[in-house]
C-alpha cells in the first residue's frame, strides 16, 4: 500500500515529476561518463602487468640507453626475458590520425606481452619480415587495414618516410587491452639509421624485463639502476604500473578538474530534485496535517517523503545507467585516438547508483524538515 | 454624449451552447436584454443557470455562438482577441467574488494595472489612482500588500481599480460572496453610490438577497431564459 | 513598462527557495562552464604571449617541436647568412642557436614527477625575449655550471630554488638566478650555457634556431629561401605561430570537453528552470486570468513569464561569472600534450568570455521559461480565472 502511495504521490504532477526524471538521467549520464573517462585515463595503468618492468634513462624519456646495455640486464639476478624498443612518434597522413606507434624487438616483446593476441601464422610472417609491422584491432579497424596493406610512416623525431607491410592484426586478451598500437622491427629503425646519422644507431628508448620473480620487482630493479648508476646513461626502472601512472600523473591537474566537474553535475541535479520536493510537499502541505490528525507519526511522514524523492531518482537513474552503455560507445568512438580503452566498468556504475541515492536522501531533507516541524493547525490552514 | 435613456448594453437574439466532447449544451438561447445607463441591474439566479456566463459574455470575456452586443453604441460580438482585450481595458471594470488582487502588488500599484494600458504619463497615472482611491477610502494603506489587508479592505481596493478608468460599465461577480456582513454593507453602499452619484452602469450577479435589494433592478436567469420575477421562491432571510 | 519588470522581479524573490535553488543550478552550470574557457584562454594566452611576432623559429622540417628536432651545425651556419636577420646594439647579429630537452623532476607539493624544458642558450637568447627579467639572484656566467631557473619551476620544483643545486648529465648545476617571464611558457623553463650543456647531454646538434627579423614583413622571403633551400632539411614559423600551434592540441582539448561537458549540465539546468516555472504557471493561473480580464494582451502575460525566467537566468549566471572570476588566483601545471613538457598557466576572464558565459545563461534561462510562458498565455481567461 505504501509503495502504491509513493507512486502515485509522485505521478501527480506528471509534467514536473517526467522532467525531473529526464534530469536526473541526463545527469546520471554525464556523471557515468565523466568517471568512465577518468578510468580510461587509468586504464594503461590498469592493465599493466605486475611481472614486467620498464628501464628508461634516469634524465627523461628523450634520452636513449645504449643496445649494450641488454646483456648487463639479462645478467641481474631474478630478470627473465629481455625485451626493447623505441617510441617512433610516426605520423600517419596528418597529425589528427595519431596513433602510439613502436619500433620493437618482435620476438621478446610479444613474448612479454602475452596479451597481444596474433595467429600463429601472423606470427611468423611477423618475425620472418624485416619491413613487417603489426597493429592493433582498434587501430586496423579505424583506418580499414587488412593483412598485406603498406603503411607508410612519417618520421618525427627519426625523419624520412617509412613504408612498413602489414603482416598481422592483433587481438587483446581482455576489454582492458589496449588494441590502438602499431609494432615493426627495432633492427629495421636501427639499420636505416646507421645509414643516415651514424651516432644515433644501437640505441634503444627503453628496455622491458620480464621478472622471474614478481615479488621481487622492488629489488631486481634496484640491481639494475645499480648496475648504471654514474655512467653517462643512468637507468631508472620501475614496474610498469610505475611507469604508466607517471604518465597519468602528468595530466594529474586535468584529471582532478574532471572529477571535480563530476561531482558538480550531481550537485545540480540536487539542486533540482530539491527544488521539486520542496514543491511537491508545499502543495500538500494540508495532506500532511491530516496524516498527522489520524495519527501518523513523524518517523511515517518522514518516511513516505524519502521514498518519494528516491522513486524519483531510481528511476531516473536507472534510464540513466541504461542510456550510458550507447552512449559511452558513441563517446568511445569519438575519442578513440585520447583513449585507447573506454568502457563502463561496474564501479562506475556502482558510482552512478550511489549517487542517484544521495541525491534523493539529500533532495528530501528540507521537505522532511518543514514537515515533521509543521504544528497540525498551521498545516490545515494551509490547503486552498 | 448618450442621454439618460439611451441603452448602454444592448442584447439581441443571444444564443450561447458549452460544448463536452461531441455533445453541445444550450446555455444561452435567443436572450433578449437591454440595460439603460446608470442602472444598477442584479442577475439571480440557480447556479448553473447562465448568470456568470451571460455576464462573461458582456464583459467581452466570452464569444457568443450568435446574437448581438452592443455596448456604449459598440458592437463586440465580431472582434478579435486582441480586439476584445483592448476593448475591455477601456470600457469594462471588474469586480470579483475573491478580489482577485496581485498578490505581489501593493494596493497602490494595484490600482495603477489597468492605467497601464493606456497611454498616460507617470504623473497623470499618480492622479487617477489617489482619485480612484479616495473614493473608496483607502488613501492610508497605499503602500500595503493584499495580504495585509481585509476582506473588505481588497474588495474596496478592486473596486478601486474597476473604476481608475472610468469605465463604461462595471461588471461584478459575487462581490459579497467572501465578506463578513459589516464588509458587505460597505461594498454594497459604495457601489450604490458608484452607480447614483458618478452615474456608472452596474450588472452583478449575486446570490445574496441584500446585495439583491440593493440593486435597482432584478433580472431572473432560469434555463436560459430571463424574468422578471423568480419562478422558484427566493428566501428572504436577513 | 516598469510595473510588468517589477511584477516579475517580485513574483521571483516571493519563492525565496526555489529561486536560490534554480538559480545555484544554473551558476553551476555558468561556473563549469565559464571556468573551461578561461582555462583554454589561459592556455593559449601563455603560449601566444611566449612569442614575438617579429621572431622567427627554425626546426627540422616534420619535427614538430623543439624537443623532437635536431639541426647540425653545418644547416645553422647556413641559417646565420640569412641578410633579413637584424643587429644588435653590440654590432653583433640577433640570432640565437639553442639546444631543448627534458628531465624529469620531482614536484614540490606531491611525489608525482613531470618533465621539465632545459634550454641551452646563447648571449643573445635574453635579448631576443624581451619579456624575461631577472626576478633573483642573477645571470649564469657563461662557460660555467650555473643556471637560472623560471619561477614556475623555482616554486613548483624541488631543489630548484636559488643557491640550490640540481644534479643532471653527471654534473651539478648551482641555481643562481631566477627569472619571471610574466605568464609565458618560459617561466616554467630551466636555462643554461649552451656551450656547457651541449657536451653534458652529449648532444652535437642544436634544437632550434630563434632570430629577429630587421623588419618584420620580410618573413615571406626567409621562410621560402630556407624551406626551399636544397642543403637544408628545416621549416622556419614566426614564433608567435610556433607557440599558437604548440597549444592547438591541448586548447582545442579542453575547449571541446567544456562545451560538451556544460551543454549536458545545461539540460539539467534548464531542466530545473522549467519546472520552476511551470509551478510558477499554475500557481498563478487566477492572477493570469485577471490580468487578461483586464485587458492584458496574450503577448504581456508570455512576456512577463520569459523576463521571469530570464531573470533567472541573468542570477545564475552573474553568480557564476562572479565565483568564476576568483579562478584568476590559481595557477594550473599540468602537462602540455604537443610538447610533452611542464606548463604552468592560469585562467583568463576576458570580456568576450563574460558576454559569453552571460549569453548562455540568458539562453538557459529562455529554454526553461518558454514553453510556460507560452502555455500561460495561451490559457482560457474564464477557466483561469475559476482557479483564483
Amino acid at each position: 500500500m505504501l509503495l502504491k502511495l509513493l507512486f502515485r504521490n509522485a505521478f501527480r504532477h506528471r509534467l514536473r515529476t517526467l522532467l525531473t526524471i529526464g534530469g536526473i538521467a541526463v545527469a546520471i549520464l554525464a556523471f557515468g561518463l565523466l568517471r568512465t573517462v577518468i578510468s580510461a585515463w587509468y586504464s594503461g595503468v590498469e592493465s599493466s602487468s605486475a611481472s614486467r618492468l620498464v628501464t628508461r634513462n634516469a634524465i627523461s624519456l628523450i634520452f636513449p640507453l645504449p643496445i649494450s646495455y641488454k646483456e648487463k640486464i639479462r645478467s641481474v639476478d631474478g630478470v627473465g626475458v629481455v625485451s626493447y624498443g623505441n617510441w617512433f612518434g610516426g605520423v600517419y597522413i596528418d597529425e589528427k590520425n595519431f596513433f602510439a606507434n613502436f619500433a620493437v624487438e618482435p620476438r621478446t616483446y610479444f613474448d612479454l606481452y602475452s596479451e597481444y593476441l596474433l595467429t600463429d601464422d601472423e606470427t611468423a610472417a611477423f618475425f620472418r619480415e624485416r619491413k613487417a609491422c603489426v597493429a592493433g584491432q582498434k587501430l586496423a579497424r579505424r583506418f580499414g587495414w587488412n593483412v598485406g596493406d603498406i603503411i607508410s610512416l612519417r618520421g618525427t623525431i627519426f625523419p624520412g618516410n617509412w613504408d612498413f607491410v602489414l603482416r598481422g592484426i592483433y587481438q587483446g586478451k581482455d576489454k582492458t587491452i589496449d588494441e590502438n598500437q602499431f609494432f615493426f622491427h627495432w633492427d629495421y629503425l636501427n639499420e636505416t639509421i646507421k645509414k643516415i646519422s651514424a651516432r644515433r644507431a644501437d640505441q634503444v628508448g627503453f628496455y622491458m624485463i620480464g621478472l622471474k620473480r614478481p615479488d621481487q620487482a622492488a629489488a631486481t630493479a634496484e640491481a639494475v639502476d645499480g648496475l648504471f648508476k654514474n655512467s653517462y646513461a643512468e637507468t631508472l626502472t620501475e614496474t610498469e604500473k610505475a611507469f604508466q601512472m607517471s604518465f597519468v600523473s602528468m595530466s594529474e591537474a586535468i584529471i582532478t578538474v574532471i572529477q571535480l566537474v563530476s561531482y558538480v553535475i550531481i550537485v545540480i541535479i540536487m539542486a533540482v530534485v530539491a527544488n521539486t520536493m520542496a514543491m511537491s510537499v508545499r502543495e500538500r502541505m494540508g495532506e500532511y496535517a491530516v496524516f498527522k490528525t489520524l495519527g501518523f507519526g513523524r518517523g511515517y511522514l518522514s518516511g513516505l517523503i524519502l521514498g518519494e524523492s528516491l522513486t524519483l531518482t531510481s528511476i531516473g537513474g536507472l534510464l540513466g545507467i541504461g542510456v550510458t552503455f550507447p552512449a559511452a560507445g558513441a563517446f568511445g568512438q569519438a575519442v578513440g585516438q585520447f583513449f585507447p580503452v573506454f568502457h563502463v566498468s561496474a564501479k562506475t556504475i556502482l558510482m552512478d547508483m550511489a549517487a542517484a541515492a544521495i541525491v534523493g536522501i539529500v533532495a528530501a531533507v528540507i521537505p522532511i524538515w518543514r514537515v515533521v516541524q509543521v504544528r497540525i493547525a498551521e498545516g490545515l490552514g494551509r490547503i486552498g | 454624449m448618450p442621454s439618460k435613456h439611451m441603452a448602454v448594453i444592448e442584447i439581441t437574439d443571444l444564443v450561447k451552447s458549452y460544448r463536452r466532447g461531441n455533445q453541445s449544451i444550450p446555455v444561452l438561447e435567443h436572450l433578449f436584454l437591454k440595460i439603460e445607463e446608470g442602472e444598477f441591474l442584479a442577475l439571480m439566479g440557480p447556479s448553473g443557470s447562465g448568470k456568470s456566463t451571460l455576464l462573461n459574455l458582456i464583459a467581452g470575456l466570452d464569444q457568443v455562438d450568435s446574437g448581438s452586443i452592443r455596448v456604449g453604441g459598440e458592437e463586440i460580438t465580431g472582434l478579435s482577441e486582441i480586439e476584445l482585450a483592448t476593448w475591455r481595458a477601456g470600457h469594462v471594470g471588474f469586480i470579483f467574488q475573491f478580489y482577485n488582487l496581485i498578490p505581489v502588488l501593493t494596493a497602490f500599484e494595484n490600482v495603477e494595472l489597468p492605467l497601464m494600458l493606456t497611454g498616460l504619463s507617470k504623473k497623470a497615472r499618480k492622479a487617477h489612482v489617489a482619485t480612484a482611491l479616495s473614493l473608496v477610502n483607502l488613501q492610508d494603506r497605499v503602500d500595503h500588500y493584499p495580504r495585509q489587508l481585509s476582506g473588505g479592505q481588497q474588495q474596496r481596493v478592486a473596486i478601486a481599480r474597476a473604476v481608475v478608468t472610468d469605465p463604461t460599465i462595471l461588471v461584478a461577480d459575487e462581490p459579497t460572496g467572501d465578506l463578513d456582513r459589516h464588509s458587505a454593507e460597505e461594498v454594497l453602499r459604495l457601489m450604490d453610490q458608484l452607480c447614483s452619484e458618478l452615474g456608472k452602469t452596474i450588472v452583478m450577479v449575486t446570490h445574496d438577497p441584500r446585495a439583491a435589494r440593493k440593486a435597482h433592478t432584478l433580472k431572473y436567469l432560469e434555463k436560459g431564459v430571463l424574468t422578471d420575477a423568480p419562478q422558484i421562491a427566493v428566501p428572504e432571510c436577513l | 513598462m516598469n510595473l510588468l519588470f517589477f511584477y516579475s522581479l517580485r513574483n521571483l524573490l516571493t519563492r525565496r527557495l526555489t529561486t536560490a535553488l534554480t538559480a545555484l543550478g544554473m551558476a553551476l552550470v555558468v561556473f563549469v562552464f565559464a571556468a573551461i574557457i578561461m582555462l583554454a584562454e589561459g592556455l593559449q594566452k601563455t603560449l601566444v604571449d611566449t612569442g614575438s611576432y617579429s621572431n622567427v623559429v627554425v626546426i627540422r622540417k616534420s619535427s614538430g617541436s623543439e624537443v623532437q628536432s635536431g639541426i647540425d651545425r653545418l644547416q645553422a651556419s647556413v641559417v646565420e647568412t640569412q641578410q633579413e636577420i637584424s643587429m644588435g646594439q653590440d654590432g653583433k647579429q640577433m640570432i640565437a642557436k639553442e639546444m631543448v630537452v627534458l628531465i624529469t623532476m620531482e614536484k614540490q607539493e606531491s611525489s608525482s614527477r613531470s618533465n621539465v624544458v632545459i634550454r641551452g642558450v646563447s648571449e643573445t637568447s635574453l635579448s631576443l625575449r624581451p619579456q624575461v627579467h631577472i626576478l633573483a639572484g642573477r645571470l649564469p656566467q657563461p662557460g660555467s655550471s650555473e643556471i637560472m631557473v623560471g619561477k614556475s619551476i623555482a616554486k613548483g620544483f624541488k631543489g630548484a630554488g636559488l643557491g640550490e643545486a640540481l644534479v643532471f648529465a653527471m654534473r651539478s648545476w648551482r641555481v643562481v638566478g631566477i627569472f619571471d617571464a610574466g605568464s609565458t611558457g618560459y617561466s616554467s623553463e630551466i636555462w643554461g650555457d649552451v656551450n656547457q650543456l651541449m657536451p653534458a647531454f652529449r648532444r652535437p646538434v642544436y634544437s632550434s634556431i630563434l632570430f629577429n627579423l630587421r623588419n618584420a614583413g620580410e618573413f615571406e622571403a626567409v621562410q621560402s629561401r630556407i624551406q626551399n633551400d636544397p642543403r637544408l632539411t628545416l621549416e622556419a614559423k614566426r614564433e608567435t605561430v610556433y607557440y599558437k600551434e604548440q597549444s592547438e592540441a591541448m586548447a582545442t582539448f579542453l575547449r571541446i570537453l567544456g562545451l560538451s561537458l556544460t551543454l549536458v549540465f545545461s539540460i539539467g539546468a534548464v531542466v530545473g528552470a522549467m519546472i520552476t516555472m511551470y509551478a510558477a504557471v499554475a500557481t498563478r493561473t487566477g492572477e493570469i486570468g485577471t490580468l487578461r480580464a483586464l485587458g492584458f494582451r496574450q503577448s504581456a502575460i508570455l512576456t512577463a513569464f520569459l523576463l521571469e525566467s530570464l531573470l533567472l537566468g541573468a542570477i545564475g549566471g552573474c553568480t557564476g561569472l562572479f565565483f568564476a572570476s576568483f579562478l584568476q588566483l590559481l595557477t594550473v601545471s599540468t602537462t602540455n600534450f604537443q610538447t610533452f613538457s611542464e606548463l604552468a598557466f592560469s585562467f583568463a576572464l576576458t570580456a568576450g568570455i563574460v558576454i559569453k558565459s552571460l549569453s548562455f545563461s540568458l539562453i538557459m534561462g529562455f529554454a526553461g521559461g518558454v514553453l510556460p510562458a507560452f502555455r500561460a498565455s495561451r490559457m482560457n481567461i474564464i477557466a483561469a480565472l475559476r482557479e483564483a
